[in-house]
């Protein structure tokens, strides 16, 4: 078992620039089912991908991958054309919340958005669109999210994970891999690894994430990595304390971060003096998180929080 | 990106928010010559003199070479002397105050260099109140914040009494509503034309912020005068970043003075780069690693000297740039590179580190920490390159031996 994506993923991608073509072949090199692109200008053409196959990815595959992949001119045309149930969004940043908010119209149940440096504004606008829709959005500018030898969306390095019982969230792309990392190292490996974004406006949070995981038979425990700003570690912490029922550990990054001058000050306040590094680290342990003091101690960290449950 | 208070007045006039009349000047005869104009088209006789920096708390700021002068100053020999007596201690002042070094709350003990005045015309002030317009992150929308305590920096109030700060959210499909605009004005205790002039204020203000692309608008202190007008005596406008490519009107306002030219050149690169104050340089990829990695060197008993994260796919002229960067600042005293390499291969690293080690040269400890793809590989080149580098088992491992290096 696992959460957001698995084996019978289905996926399109929007975008097909030099990084969505690149991270899209090493998707399907690990493994992952790419049935469609949308690329309004290349409707109807054939986007082929070829190579060695990754086997850290889906077990049980030839050395070698030939994948044709259909252009659609819309995430509406894709979806009825090949019935994907996710997708993700490489689209260039001025155009990114639209292709967000096209995948919901559409009805696109998850689209996990990688592309960095949206607008602050578009992601407000494209945050009110999805409301009272039944889109779950990841991201933006999030590396993805992966299940071991199932399914690879984003643009993590597949070969760093290894199936096997801790869940994984994050707010930063490099953190959330020295976490698979040392998960892998110690033996514990991952069920899946969600990386939720380092943007302000982002759509899936920590709450939903750790939700997801403790209705997760597979997952028998969470590490979540945050970082300074905003309030999303506090409410993980009240959320962890009335409601996970699995050992979290945890870490929090920008413990030595120097105060953003006036800004980081005037968005504190929004949030009743919350934000900081030590609010949160206190927050998580009062709620029971085993936390991390250095981000080479994670791993050992969930194992701890693992043996006291 | 932050811009002065007179472009910020300059914007909010050009949509339709009231400001005070002013001019900005560059030399003493500028801000001579903007005294009688001021005068003259408004009929009061006071004019102010305001430093023009990236910095708040100007006020109560004071001048490092003239102690006795603020930063800004309300100019009254016009009231009793007229427009020459006016001029005259303008002269006075605006000597002092441009080339000279301003020290405020802001600014650190270093202070910062006054370059442009602001002489604006003399508000005779009922009421001083306090407007913001910024994003609320667990909401997801841009709020307004307002208070009856302006001229106060809003922290203290928040810390002091909270409940006289109001929030107002702003539902981006409808912008900020009438019903809503009228609520804020009463709230600040706004009657008459003064409410019907903050209603329209309040209006203007929320949707120049979208216009704008602003990531803060701060109006502090908004104030309301003895014939009911409301009007900004003071304005902060602060610009989102990823926004910026479409306001290139914007961007034109940028002051690279007021900029670190380190941080310019990083940025130049593609580099994200933050100057601090210790003696461990780092370089890092990704953000959430680079201030973790800023954690581990502190928790280890060193200070970092710099946030720089290389991004996903550094390469060796970003690596290189990123050295010369770190080996500019004489605190540094040892660098620290730590690097999971992901869809980026270690051995590509390995040789823009040591690419960049031979042409930027080497005179503090290097501690390189490799992980990721072909980590090997990236660590047979580190430790054959005949380089002073001392490779790390991981990240733990890395920033002990740089800080004891450093020592």
């Amino acid at each position: 078992m696992s959460i957001l994506v698995g084996h019978a993923t289905k996926v399109i991608v929007q975008g097909l620039g030099r990084t969505g073509r690149f991270h899209t072949d090493k998707a399907i090199a690990y493994g992952t089912t790419i049935v469609g692109a949308v690329h309004p200008s290349r409707a109807g053409e054939v986007e082929v991908f070829e190579g060695e196959t990754d086997h850290s990815g889906v077990p049980d595959r030839p050395d070698t991958y030939r994948v044709e992949v259909p252009i659609f001119r819309s995430v509406a045309d894709a979806m009825a054309a090949t019935g994907a149930d996710a997708s993700v969004v490489y689209v260039p940043p001025p155009f990114a919340a639209d292709a967000i908010m096209e995948a919901a119209d559409a009805g696109m149940p998850l689209v996990i958005t990688i592309t960095e440096g949206i607008p602050v504004a578009d992601m407000v606008v494209a945050k009110r669109y999805l409301e009272g829709r039944d889109t779950r959005l990841v991201g933006p500018n999030c590396p993805g999210v992966i299940t071991p030898r199932e399914c690879k969306i984003g643009i993590m390095p597949g070969y760093i994970h290894t199936p096997g019982r801790i869940g994984v969230v994050s707010r930063s792309g490099t953190l959330t891999y020295e976490a698979v990392y040392q998960l892998t190292q110690n033996g514990l490996g991952q069920t899946t690894a969600v990386g939720i974004g380092g943007d302000p406006v982002n759509g899936t949070d920590f709450v939903d994430v750790l939700a997801l995981f403790n209705d997760d038979p597979a997952t028998e425990g969470v590490i979540m990595i945050g970082e300074i700003g905003g309030t999303a570690e506090e409410e993980a912490a009240a959320w962890i304390a009335a409601n996970m029922t699995k050992p979290v550990a945890g870490f929090i990054a920008g413990t030595t971060a120097p105060p953003g001058k006036r800004m980081g000050h005037a968005g504190a306040i929004i949030s009743g003096g919350k934000g900081t590094a030590e609010a949160k680290i206190e927050a998580l342990e009062a709620a029971g998180v085993v936390m991390a003091p250095t981000p080479t101690d994670m791993g050992q960290a969930m194992a701890e929080a693992l043996e006291r449950a | 990106m932050k811009i002065h208070e007179y472009q910020a007045k300059a914007l909010m006039k050009e949509r339709g928010i009231a400001v005070p009349e002013g001019r900005v000047a560059t030399t003493v005869d500028e801000a001579v010559a903007a005294v009688r104009p001021l005068i003259e088209a408004t009929g009061n006789p006071v004019v102010v003199l305001k430093s023009q920096i990236h910095a708040g708390g100007r006020g109560k700021g004071r001048f490092k070479e003239h102690p006795d002068v603020g930063g800004v100053n309300v100019v009254t020999a016009g009231i009793g002397g007229g427009i020459e007596a006016a001029e005259e201690a303008v002269r006075s002042l605006a000597t002092k105050m441009l080339g000279s070094t301003l020290v405020t709350v802001q600014t650190g003990p270093e202070g910062k260099k006054v370059n442009r005045l602001y002489v604006e015309q003399g508000i005779d002030i009922a009421e001083e109140l306090y407007l913001s317009v910024l994003l609320d992150r667990a909401i997801s929308r841009n709020v307004v914040m307002a208070s009856t305590e302006g001229g106060t920096e809003i922290e203290v109030v928040a810390a002091e009494t909270p409940d006289k700060i109001l929030r107002e959210p702003i539902d981006p499909a409808f912008g900020l509503l009438p019903f809503q605009a009228k609520r804020v004005a009463w709230s600040l205790g706004l009657d008459g034309d003064a409410h019907r002039n903050g209603v329209r204020f309040l209006t203007a203000l929320t949707k120049a912020a979208v216009e704008l692309d602003t990531d803060l608008v701060e109006i502090n202190p908004l104030v309301v005068t003895t014939d009911g007008a409301v009007m900004a005596l003071d304005g902060k406008m602060s610009f989102e970043a990823n926004a910026l490519y479409r306001h290139p009107d914007v961007v034109e306002l940028r002051d690279l003075t007021e900029e670190d030219p380190e941080e310019l050149e990083a940025k130049e690169h593609g580099l994200s780069f933050i100057k601090l104050d210790g003696t461990i340089g780092c370089m890092v990829n990704g953000a959430g690693l680079a201030m973790a990695t800023m954690d581990i060197i502190k928790y280890f008993g060193g200070e970092p000297a710099n946030f720089l994260d290389v991004g996903g796919g550094a390469n060796v002229d970003q690596i290189t740039a990123a050295f010369k960067i770190i080996t500019k600042d004489p605190n540094v005293k040892g660098i620290f590179v730590n690097i999971f390499g992901g869809i980026m291969r270690c051995d590509t690293i390995a040789e823009g580190v040591v690419a960049a080690v031979e042409e930027v040269g080497l005179t503090v400890p290097l501690v390189v920490r490799l992980e990721g793809t072909n980590v090997e590989l990236g660590k047979q080149i580190i430790d054959g390159s005949g380089l002073n580098v001392v490779s790390a088992a991981d990240m733990k491992d890395g920033a002990k031996k740089i800080v004891e290096l450093a020592r």
